[in-house]
């Protein structure tokens, strides 16, 4: 298999940053979806062309703390050939009064060509990107997107559904309010033909989720009706406690996900989830650990791949940009 | 001192609803004549112009004392004159709050300095703790013209009523946010469709709703003054306008950011639309103009809100409330007159004579023997916002780079021309 290029039909991968789906339209996420299928081939991940980053600078800049999305990143960069240096700033400057706008421009005084950002405040990696010359990921802010998570879930469904996922149903379950991964697979579902059901208590959806394009349920036998997929989402254990369920035990019981709530989906159906998991709070360990049920180990491993793609093609992007500046002067 | 005449203006006077074209005689300070062409030592062509009264704002913070890198007293009168300004009110909540004799005394020498006229909001509770009371009676000899928690409502319904009828006595007008706390605890923005996108927090419209309602009961038991301090949103309207109809002291305000913006100003999180009360939706800011026309809403206000960059570039859920007003209102009310359905003399009325009536000062009007604190506009004068221009030491707007209609090109206070646009 050669190396592609971020293009396909002659529509070249053009955007300069990934902050959120809604940036990106069809052609986009299929370039993206494309290569991050070439490379879920183990052949290539294990040895990759690695002067697709070579001389690059990746920094992964979290303000929050995350394990598996970070060392995901830290690892596609690797195996692409950047240099990567990972920062915790939760611990350091912004304990120190140092604002994001302060640590951007010192950063970007490093003059980094990629930089992946997890913050607590929703739209802070739009904030950042306004302000530093390089390319900025967003690896999750606040309540507001995480458009990464969403293209690698699409991606993982790609392979489970052999490439046909238009016209799938599929419901996104628990906390819907505080999860930037729902909003992104919303709208990228969405996009690409999906039919997207929200099931959760009141408490725990937006008050205006049926104008996004969904339906809402608040009962998983109605929720899960003839659904292909079941997405299941993180709770928060300190939202547990009475502030917007009443109780673990509560919650389980009517919308965590065992064996006979998956019964009401249609026969085979698949679940997911972005981990980390709470088992036995929003899903049982039996369904969890299926392997004819669950995606979720896929989901990790899709994880690399997609994060190769899309570094690959804000690379090419900016390559091409030079390209095009050097051409004009 | 000169005397000026203003000749062939449009004379708008909403105290007595004149709305003619006239010549305009002023003399040692005051307005002595109308209709006819005297000499004078300054003439003033107000052809195609509008003369109105001085406008009177109600809400205006300052960083003075304690945050004067924001604004002082002094700059934010220059912006006020540019913006056709002539009377303000200053909020209590500065450093340290506004609570004392001592400190109206101090606004009063400070706006003494200016040609503005500056008049004090006190702290109707101690520190703006929400609980013990100040000396209203004698801030008010002192010279105090509202009372006023801030931005902070006062939670404790017993102390809301306590505060209302222990100010009935002196007739102290007490303006209160309609916040309730907990339901905006964390908000920072209108709770609806963006803000589920955004992934931001919401401030429900019933948060302002259930206070607005709180304190209308309380002023009906007690039969205190009762301001509503900036409503937002399209039920609390109806709630007020339900409530005029019977026997209560009630006025409510409304900020000319309301009136002209709505959550979608806040596009992609730009946090200088960032506004407390929050920018709401459209069916709400359509509300709010229909209340300043029927005279649901008594007073337009500025909310001038002066905070630094450093304080206002940050993620939107840390970035700090408010905007620079002084300068705009008049310019962005204008332009809603073109563009919008808002009524001219309404909007005039609720800068001028319902501001001095609601305050009791004898200003905001054109009338002879009154204080020549009068405006020069020119309805159709357009104006590209550049908010490096503003004359507040705070530049935070979000009418920056819009397009207005209409400004202020003459302030007049007391017989003086304080500004001039084409000068």
């Amino acid at each position: 298999m050669s190396l592609p290029t971020a293009s396909i039909d002659g529509y070249p991968f053009e955007k300069r940053h990934c902050l959120a789906i809604r940036d990106f339209h069809r052609a986009d996420i299929e370039n993206l979806l494309a290569l991050g299928a070439y490379y879920l081939d183990l052949n290539v991940q294990k040895s990759p062309d690695n002067s697709v980053l070579r001389g690059k600078t990746l920094v992964n800049l979290f303000f929050e703390n995350s394990t598996r999305t970070e060392k995901s990143f830290e690892l596609a960069g690797r195996r692409l050939g950047a240099d990567v240096i990972s920062m915790n700033i939760g611990a350091s400057s912004v304990k120190k009064g140092e604002t994001l706008l302060d640590t951007a421009a010192t950063l970007n005084a490093m003059n980094p060509d990629l930089l992946v950002v997890r913050h607590g405040s929703s739209g802070a990696p739009a904030l950042l990107s306004q302000k530093v010359s390089c390319s900025v990921v967003n690896a999750g802010d606040g309540m507001h997107a995480h458009p990464t998570q969403a293209l690698l879930d699409a991606l993982t469904l790609r392979q489970a559904f052999d490439g046909q996922i238009d016209g799938l149903r599929i419901a996104i379950c628990g906390d819907i309010r505080h999860s930037r991964v729902a909003r992104s697979n919303v709208a990228l579902l969405n996009m690409l033909g999906c039919e997207v059901r929200l099931v959760g208590p009141p408490t725990l959806i937006p008050s205006d989720a049926d104008r996004w394009g969904v339906s809402v349920h608040h009962d998983m036998e109605d929720g899960l009706a003839g659904c292909d997929v079941v997405m299941m989402l993180r709770l928060q254990l300190e939202r547990m406690n009475g502030a917007f369920v009443p109780s673990k035990r509560e919650y389980f019981h009517f919308y965590g996900l065992d064996r006979r709530k998956l019964g009401f989906a249609k026969p085979g159906a698949l679940v997911m989830h972005p981990g980390p998991m709470n088992r036995g709070v929003e899903i049982s360990s039996d369904i969890a650990d299926d392997p004819n049920v669950s995606l979720i180990t896929q989901q990790v491993e899709t994880g690399v791949a997609m994060r190769m793609a899309i570094l690959h093609g804000l690379s090419d992007a900016q390559d091409r940009q030079k390209g095009q500046a050097e051409l004009l002067s | 001192m000169k005397d000026i005449l203003i000749t062939n203006a449009r004379l708008m006077d909403p105290a007595s609803n004149r709305d003619e074209i006239t010549h305009i005689y002023i003399s040692n300070g005051k307005i002595t004549n109308f209709g006819e062409r005297l000499a004078a030592t300054l003439e003033i062509d107000g052809t195609g112009l509008i003369a109105a009264p001085g406008l009177i704002d109600m809400r205006v913070i300052t960083g003075e004392p304690g945050y004067e890198h924001r604004d002082t007293i002094a700059s934010a009168a220059e912006a006020a004159m540019a913006g056709g300004v002539t009377t303000m009110v200053m909020m209590p909540n500065t450093s340290p709050v506004i609570d004392d004799i001592s400190l109206i005394h101090y606004i009063e020498r400070q706006g003494a300095e200016t040609p503005v006229n500056v008049y004090t909001a006190g702290a109707v509770t101690k520190g703006l703790d929400g609980e013990s009371l100040t000396e209203i009676g004698l801030m008010r000899a002192a010279g105090a013209v509202m009372f006023a928690n801030g931005d902070k409502p006062i939670i404790n319904a017993q102390i809301m009523r306590r505060i209302l009828s222990y100010s009935a006595s002196f007739n102290a007008l007490i303006a209160h946010r309609p916040i309730e706390p907990d339901l905006s605890k964390d908000g920072v923005m209108h709770e609806g469709d963006l803000s589920a996108r955004l992934g931001l927090t919401g401030i429900p419209a019933a948060a302002e709703r259930i206070i607005a309602e709180r304190d209308i009961a309380l002023a009906e038991l007690t039969g205190g003054r009762l301001l509503i301090d900036m409503i937002s949103a399209q039920s609390t309207v109806d709630v007020i306008r339900r409530a005029k109809s019977r026997d209560i002291d009630l006025t409510c305000s409304v900020s000319f950011n309301n009136l002209c913006l709505n959550d979608l100003d806040i596009g992609d999180y730009r946090s200088f639309a960032k506004l407390d009360p929050p920018l709401r939706e459209e069916a709400d800011r359509q509300a709010l103009i229909a209340g300043v026309n029927d005279g649901t809403i008594d007073v337009i206000v500025s909310a001038h809100n002066p905070q630094g960059a450093g304080r206002k570039r940050l993620p939107f859920a840390e970035a700090s409330y408010g905007a620079v007003g002084l300068e705009l209102m008049l310019s962005a009310g204008l332009t809603l007159t073109h563009d919008d359905n808002l009524d001219l003399m309404a909007f005039l009325r609720a800068l001028t004579i319902n501001p001095a009536q609601v305050l009791g000062l004898e200003r905001g009007q054109i009338c002879e023997g009154a204080a020549a604190d009068l405006i020069l506009i020119d309805p159709n004068r357009p104006w590209h916002v550049d908010n490096q221009t503003l004359k507040s030491r705070s530049k935070n707007t979000p009418f920056d780079r819009r397009r207005l209609t209409g400004r202020a090109v003459k302030t007049i206070i007391s017989g003086e021309i304080v500004f001039d646009l084409d000068a």
